[in-house]
């Protein structure tokens, strides 16, 4: 018999879930990015009508689930669960989204790994046959961010070369068990642990999850015996430049050159000229570039799979300022498409 | 007229450039906050060891305008204080002497975050 | 029967982690494992243990077992700063630097003249200074409030935080941002978020010196 579970940390899904439609909604500035066109909807400003930034990002979230759901003439309460989260405190968006639709929910917090852990998890529910459809939705927003983990928006200060900005966006998924023949199926994920190198620097977020993403991606390799030629693309969710190069040479110290393919959602998602220094991050990042960009290239047959390793910083400004280093994880998941 | 301009340019812009290499230079993450409060008072220090006021006389807004000014003004406030009310002079005098400006500060803080709402 | 094996096991890894540079990623990987183990048994030994003596030991051996635990994750950090470092982009220090004296100098200079406007139209040194710094942190309000100086800030630097006008910035864009919040709590509590320090030091600064000349006088 096949297990559902390989090695130490890898989940095998036996019974095949898929992807059945998904959504993605960004702000103005990943609008003007090189992925612009790919989105399903784009802001009109970072207010978008709406009060509050806070406001904002709950709808944009609530809106790309009613997008996602539209796309197969769905409605919330043909959902099981809901699974969603966001990076503000208490996640507020998620919830207050989950109270608009009106069906199970559990809120995750995952730091910007939230998507990846929410895959994960409704393939979990799915596959052990706790319902037969799932919602899967994150989100995030620059200034909701800013304000809240950095300094108020309107404060004159120099960002670092290695600061990432965080990405105005949302994506929503919707999970399915469909026994025959799905465009994009998820097979596998993998569980993350914890890992601490020791880097504090909270405007360095890239070399603080970088361990984090190669424990994960190593491990991964490690448990199932695959290599990296096995892929079509391997892609972490928001390590930006500098992550993207540390946590490259730290899986090729274990044994596994990913370099052919290999790839970072927040360096795809903005052009080096819109100033961003080390690339995007947030919730939003790898939900938004993984809804608009990857998984129609799997539906045209262009990648055959992936493996997306979702990545977060799990700090508070309050730990930052007590001196606490950054503790870091990573969830991966593999999508396979069906062509 | 135009060579206290030009003063000004450059004792501001100098002033300004050590802050940033402060900024740049050290392996610490120093925001904003730190390097206000380390140019008050190291301002304020250096206006006690009677220091600050030839930069002023020279620089003219170049010296006053960068918040080591404020410091010094806190500083000599305090120091004229000491000399003409006593005691009471000493702990009173730097916020007399720049009471105008902090509550001109405040107010339009105020003010401003009544009329505008923050862009972003 | 186990804790001796334990006890044993801790004294050779003492020897071991001396030439912990000479391990490899595994090796060290299964040393972690092996330490968190022994960790989690001694735990459960100290705990079942109803000797007051032997669970002092078992403290010591557990103690002794946090120590090498510290050494391999201070060895990994350091090990993973050096690479950090190593990739860390350049910081463009003389393009900051031109930047912050052209900033920090031009808002100066704007300073200057309107010093230099009101003096000349007979008001007298003092009073002209303390005009000129109200109306240069007018300036600032107004540019906060419409978006502008952040977008200064980000070029400038140093030099447009260091000046008056970054003073006012700082008051301005907490009381702008937090109006959501409402007046007393949002705009009210946290408009001295950053200007707080700055005049709780300052304060400080100024009593001491002032006490400093009150006793020498």
């Amino acid at each position: 018999m096949q297990s559902k579970k390989i090695g130490k940390q890898t989940i095998n899904y036996l019974h095949p879930v898929s992807i059945v439609s998904f959504a993605s909604i960004v702000g103005p500035k990943e609008g003007q990015g090189p992925l612009g066109s790919s989105f399903d909807y784009i802001l009109a400003d970072n207010l978008d009508g709406e009060k509050s930034w806070e406001k904002t990002e709950q709808k944009m979230l609530e809106h790309s689930l009613a997008l996602a759901l539209a796309k197969k003439n769905y409605l919330p309460k043909d959902l099981d669960y809901f699974l969603a989260g966001d990076l503000l405190n208490q996640i507020v968006c998620s919830n207050f989204t989950a109270r608009a639709i009106g069906i199970p929910f559990l809120g995750l917090y995952g730091a910007c790994s939230t998507l990846v852990e929410g895959l994960v998890l409704g393939s979990i529910l799915i596959d052990g046959g706790y319902g037969s459809r799932v919602g899967v939705a994150s989100s995030s927003h620059h200034e909701t961010a800013e304000r809240q983990l950095r300094f108020p928006t309107e404060l004159g200060v120099q960002r670092t070369m290695t600061a990432q900005w965080t990405v105005t966006g949302s994506g929503a998924y919707i999970l399915e068990d469909s026994p025959n023949g799905a465009d994009i199926v998820i097979t596998q994920g993998i569980i993350g642990k914890v890992i601490d190198l020791g880097q504090a620097n909270a405007m360095d977020m890239g070399a603080a999850m970088a361990p984090a993403a190669a424990d994960t991606i190593t491990q991964y390799f490690k448990d199932t015996g695959r290599n990296p030629e096995d892929f079509d693309l391997i892609i972490t969710g928001d390590l930006g430049n500098i992550g993207r190069v540390l946590c490259q040479q730290l899986v090729l110290q274990s044994g596994y050159d990913i370099s052919k393919k290999y790839s970072d959602c927040g360096v795809l998602i903005y052009d080096p000229a819109q100033d961003t220094h080390a690339g995007g991050s947030g919730c939003g990042c790898s939900a938004s570039v993984l809804a608009g960009y990857l998984l129609p290239q799997i539906i045209e047959g262009k990648l055959r799979n992936l493996f997306l390793v979702g990545t977060g910083a799990l700090l508070s400004p309050t730990s930052t300022q007590q001196g606490e280093t950054i503790p870091c994880i990573a969830h991966g998941i593999v999508i396979q498409g069906n062509r | 007229m135009f060579e206290n301009i030009f003063n000004a340019f450059l004792i501001g812009g100098i002033i300004c450039v050590i802050g940033q290499l402060i900024m740049d230079l050290t392996p610490f993450v120093i925001t904003p906050a730190h390097v206000l409060v380390g140019y008050v008072t190291s301002g304020g220090i250096i206006s006690a060891v009677g220091l600050y006021e030839p930069l002023i006389k020279f620089g003219g807004a170049g010296a006053v305008i960068p918040l080591s000014g404020f410091g010094h003004s806190l500083a000599q406030g305090a120091i004229e204080g000491a000399k003409t009310k006593g005691l009471l002079g000493a702990i009173g005098g730097g916020f007399e002497a720049t009471a105008v400006g902090i509550v001109a500060a405040i107010l339009l803080g105020l003010s401003m975050a009544t009329i505008f709402n923050p862009k972003g | 029967m186990e804790l001796k094996i334990i006890e044993k096991r801790v004294k050779e890894r003492q020897r071991e982690l001396l030439e912990i540079k000479k391990f490899n990623d595994t090796e060290i990987q299964l040393i972690n494992e092996e330490l968190q183990k022994d960790y989690q048994k001694l735990i459960f030994f100290e705990s079942r243990e109803n000797d007051e003596a032997a669970r002092l030991n078992i403290k010591d051996l557990r103690s002794k077992v946090i120590e090498q635990q510290d050494l391999v994750k201070k060895y990994l950090q350091i090990r993973y700063a050096r690479l950090v470092n190593k990739s860390a982009p350049k910081i463009p220090v003389l393009k900051n630097a031109l930047a912050a004296f052209f900033v920090g100098g031009t808002i100066c200079v704007i300073g200057q003249i309107i010093l230099n406007v009101i003096v000349i139209n007979g008001v007298p040194n003092k009073e002209a200074t303390t005009i000129t710094l109200m109306v240069m942190v007018f300036i600032s309000a107004l540019l906060t409030g419409m978006g502008i100086y952040d977008e200064i800030g980000r070029f400038g630097g140093a030099g447009s935080i260091i000046p008056i006008t970054g003073f006012a910035n700082s008051i301005v864009s907490p009381a702008l941002e937090y109006k959501r919040e409402g007046y007393v709590y949002g705009v009210g509590a946290k408009v001295f978020t950053i200007a707080g320090p700055v005049l709780l030091y300052g304060s400080l600064m100024s009593v001491i010196i002032g006490l400093v000349f009150f006793i020498i006088k």
